[in-house]
């Protein structure tokens, strides 16, 4: 059954789905408004139809699959993930805001599938943090495509959504041309963004006559799509004082942003909450340290950023963090003293917010995106396993499938990614990054 | 530890019980759970009496911890903690050295930081003793030891100082120098040196040899080989050497053990199975969250790890590895068995820890709930009988 849908995939045809399809009976997470104890959720034509309790009208015509017993919530976002094998920036330049993650993503790669088990149907995939700013960031559905076509969100312009990111403190730090010192980093970026409003005020000069205009400039481009506002910056900071020099950037250069990590968050949530940011999307990991910057990494950050009213999310960081194990780390959110229902829109409604991508994706709620997940049980228990994740009203992933089950358990053939993985022993993963030596390069998290 | 029990031994005991615990369930891992149970601390930090509440009663004025769920301090059956340390900077990595392929005699007592913040940072969660020392990463990176959670020096920290040979097979241990450069090389220098170590052992006349006298306890049947190894030739591999120097091994890791269950089954090894969550690549690629469930079913010994992280996370905490293999076939009753007994019997200290039985180390985990959910709290931690922390990890 699945080759009929990768053709249709190919063809830019999914969303057609003409069915509609009555999902009856579960408890529903809608985020957007209170849970349903015994719910309906109706999807059509790739969108939410209705999302109601028992008495939810369902056409006629509707398949109905009986979810009850189950839980059902919208499909999770992940606002900073390295799946599908993705490349940025090289070692030629600590700055490239020309290179495109759209040029350097492979949608076989089984980390998409090991993400689609767990639950997640949106991601923001980055390059890594090497640099001060790696490239332009991808946000994609996980769709069922052999493509990176197939995975694209068309914005109303036609170009695909996505991002930009940065990254200070330690990971940009090499030698020459890269950045020594902190100070020396801001100034390179400082340095840049005074181009591109230079270039700016060139194109605009010239009101449309292309005899005026300046030579097209691929990284003056990018940096202007930051400047006007197009282009989120999604930023790569840990420490309190590297989360500052972000919040000082972001207003002299009047860029939208989100921080990214934020180990430190806890020490200045009041600056973040005062800052006009998107929000704060964080990582908790099992133990602090690593490396320095990630030292005072704690679980109760957010909690601590939540409540000082910072739009609050997490992030898998794949690679750091396997995608199958995302409600891991809310359920480690509430562990630490964050509200439940903050925890479940931290992997939700929060990271669409940070992607702009708020009113498609990110809550069960007529008119959006059908994305939703069927699970077994509480969202926060470890016991509890993604059933289903559907996207736009097509099934991705079925742990009743023996294919899909093998991508969420692992075992011969699930993370065979061939030659084009390069791996270390120290069980490293897509990126080719070397373990042994990231305590003193680390080039992600 | 030893030197704290030799001192207290010599006080008159048996001493009065001095500390209490309640649980509305205790896992003592020698039988069912007790229902609201009750376990009495004697002063020399054993455990003296425990049962149901209405069987043994605690005397007025006690000091009594109570807790939902009260079972045997966690043991993380294989760790670097404490070697290698929080921050991952080069002064405190010492997990392994790479100047050399062979160094069975690196003390990992010379080397382990109780002060550690991880160490502190595990304990917490309710893991009171771990099997640490030297990594994987060369083909004999050096000694394990088996120390406890809380102290001021190692030696107040040790449990045993000495437990076991590390050593790697596979990509792990292809060295920076280019030897070994093949998994053939890795076996031949491997045999060669066993074949030193007879030699050295046969002598009469015994120059100190510092890494012959390690290897000569390994060769003996002594002293367990800790063999970190992944894929499934490499496990056969293992086996092999295993049976042709009579090596009392210990497989570690093991991701494709899967593949050859027979086999690990009919050679009588246990496996120390690698973090759940570790990622699926290179050697690893084909692992599964499933193993310790398989081993379980196909009854070879096992018990779970923290392992080693060369990154973020700087270490993992083998509560929440131990959880995801509970949620994975393994279920949460024989998870907890083998995060107690199972891994002080692998490891050999099962006469001490592992169990909530009179005379047994009271190394005492608290919880607010399930231990295998992220959402259930560490409330408090007892090692040999003192309260080490009180609060909600």
């Amino acid at each position: 059954m699945r080759l009929p849908l990768l053709l249709l995939a190919a063809a830019g045809l999914l969303g057609a789905q003409s069915t509609p399809i009555a999902f009856t009976g579960a408890r529903i997470i809608p985020i957007a408004g209170p849970e349903i104890a015994s719910g309906t959720v109706v999807v059509h034509q790739g969108k939410i139809t209705a999302v109601g309790g028992p008495q939810t009208a369902i056409p006629p015509n509707a398949q109905r699959i009986n979810a009850a017993g189950k839980v059902i919530m919208p499909g999770l976002v992940d606002s900073h993930s390295h799946i599908g094998q993705v490349e940025g920036a090289d070692s030629t330049a600590p700055l490239q805001p020309d290179v495109r993650v759209l040029d350097a993503l492979n949608p076989r790669a089984s980390s998409i599938k090991r993400a689609r088990a767990g639950g997640i149907t949106t991601v923001n995939v980055m390059p890594g943090s090497g640099h001060l700013l790696s490239g332009q960031t991808l946000y994609i559905k996980l769709r069922l495509a052999d493509t990176v076509d197939g995975l694209l969100i068309p914005l109303p312009d036609g170009t695909p959504a996505g991002g930009i990111k940065m990254a200070n403190g330690t990971n940009p730090r090499r030698n020459a041309p890269f950045p020594g010192t902190r100070a020396k980093a801001a100034a390179l970026v400082r340095e840049q963004f005074i181009k591109a409003q230079e270039y700016q005020a060139k194109v605009a000069a010239a009101a449309g006559d292309a005899s005026k205009l300046p030579p097209r400039d691929l990284r003056m481009e990018a940096l202007g799509e930051v400047l006007s506002g197009k282009r989120v910056v999604q930023h790569h900071t840990h420490r309190h004082d590297d989360i500052l020099t972000v919040l000082r950037l972001a207003k002299e250069f009047n860029f939208r942003v989100v921080l990214h990590h934020v180990s430190d968050g806890w020490a200045v949530a009041g600056e973040i909450a005062k800052a006009n940011t998107l929000g704060a999307s964080l990582i908790l990991i099992d133990s602090p340290g690593g490396k320095l910057e990630a030292k005072d990494n704690r679980l109760v950050t957010g909690a601590i950023l939540d409540r000082a009213g910072v739009n609050t999310g997490f992030h898998t960081d794949d690679g750091v963090t396997d995608s199958r194990w995302f409600f891991r780390m809310a359920a480690l959110g509430v562990r630490a003293g964050m509200a439940r229902d903050k925890a479940l829109y931290a992997l939700t409604m929060a990271n669409a917010r940070m992607l702009e991508l708020e009113k498609r994706v990110g809550s069960l709620e007529p008119g959006k995106d059908a994305d939703l997940i069927i699970l077994s049980g509480d969202p926060l228990s470890v016991y509890t396993k993604v059933e289903q994740t559907w996207i736009e009203g097509q099934k991705v992933f079925d742990l009743a499938n023996p294919a899909d089950r093998l991508a969420l358990t692992g075992g011969y053939g699930a993370g065979s990614d061939g030659a084009l993985m390069h791996l270390d022993e120290c069980g490293g993963f897509t990126l080719g990054l070397d373990f042994r030596n990231m305590n003193l390069s680390g080039d992600l998290n | 530890m030893t030197r704290v029990l030799l001192v207290l031994a010599a006080l008159a005991l048996p001493a009065a019980a001095q500390l209490a615990v309640r649980g509305e369930t205790v896992y003592t891992m020698t039988g069912a759970p007790i229902q609201n149970g009750v376990v009495l601390v004697s002063a020399n930090g054993t455990i003296e009496r425990l049962g149901p509440a209405s069987q043994v009663t605690i005397p007025a004025g006690m000091r009594t911890l109570s807790a939902k769920v009260v079972m045997p301090g966690l043991i993380d059956a294989h760790a670097t903690a404490g070697l290698s340390g929080v921050l991952n900077q080069p002064h405190d990595q010492d997990q392994i050295e790479r100047s050399a392929p062979i160094q069975p005699e690196l003390r990992a007592i010379d080397a382990f930081n109780p002060r550690d913040e991880l160490i502190t940072y595990l304990r917490n969660y309710g893991i009171t003793t771990l099997h640490t020392g030297h990594g994987p990463g060369a083909l004999i990176s050096g000694q394990t030891m088996i120390v406890k959670t809380w102290g001021n020096s190692v030696e107040d920290a040790t449990v045993e100082p000495v437990s076991m040979i590390a050593a790697s097979l596979g990509n792990l241990a292809r060295a920076p120098s280019g030897a070994p450069g093949t998994r053939a090389k890795m076996i031949a220098m491997l045999r060669t040196e066993l074949i030193k170590a007879r030699e050295y052992a046969a002598k009469k006349e015994k120059p100190r040899d510092l890494r012959m006298e390690a290897l000569v306890e390994v060769v003996e049947g002594k002293r367990p080989l800790l063999v970190t190894v992944h894929r499934a030739n490499d496990i056969l591999t293992a086996l092999r050497l295993g049976k042709e120097f009579n090596l009392k091994l210990v497989l570690d890791g093991a991701a494709e053990a899967h593949a050859v269950l027979p086999e690990i089954k009919a050679s009588g090894y246990p496996v120390i199975v690698h973090p759940t969550m570790a990622r699926p690549g290179g050697d690893m690629e084909n692992l599964t969250l499933e193993m310790a469930a398989k081993l379980k079913e196909a009854g070879i010994p096992f018990a779970l790890q923290s392992g080693f992280e060369g990154y973020v996370p700087k270490t993992r905490v083998v509560l929440f590895e131990a959880a995801l293999a509970a949620a994975h076939g393994l279920g949460k009753d024989s998870t907890l068995e083998a995060l107690t007994i199972g891994a002080a019997r692998l490891l050999g200290i099962d006469d001490r820890l592992g169990s909530l039985a009179p005379g047994k180390h009271a190394d005492i985990a608290l919880y607010d709930g399930d231990p295998l959910e992220y959402t259930t709290h560490c409330t408090a931690v007892i090692g040999q009988g003192q309260v080490l922390f009180e609060g909600a990890q």
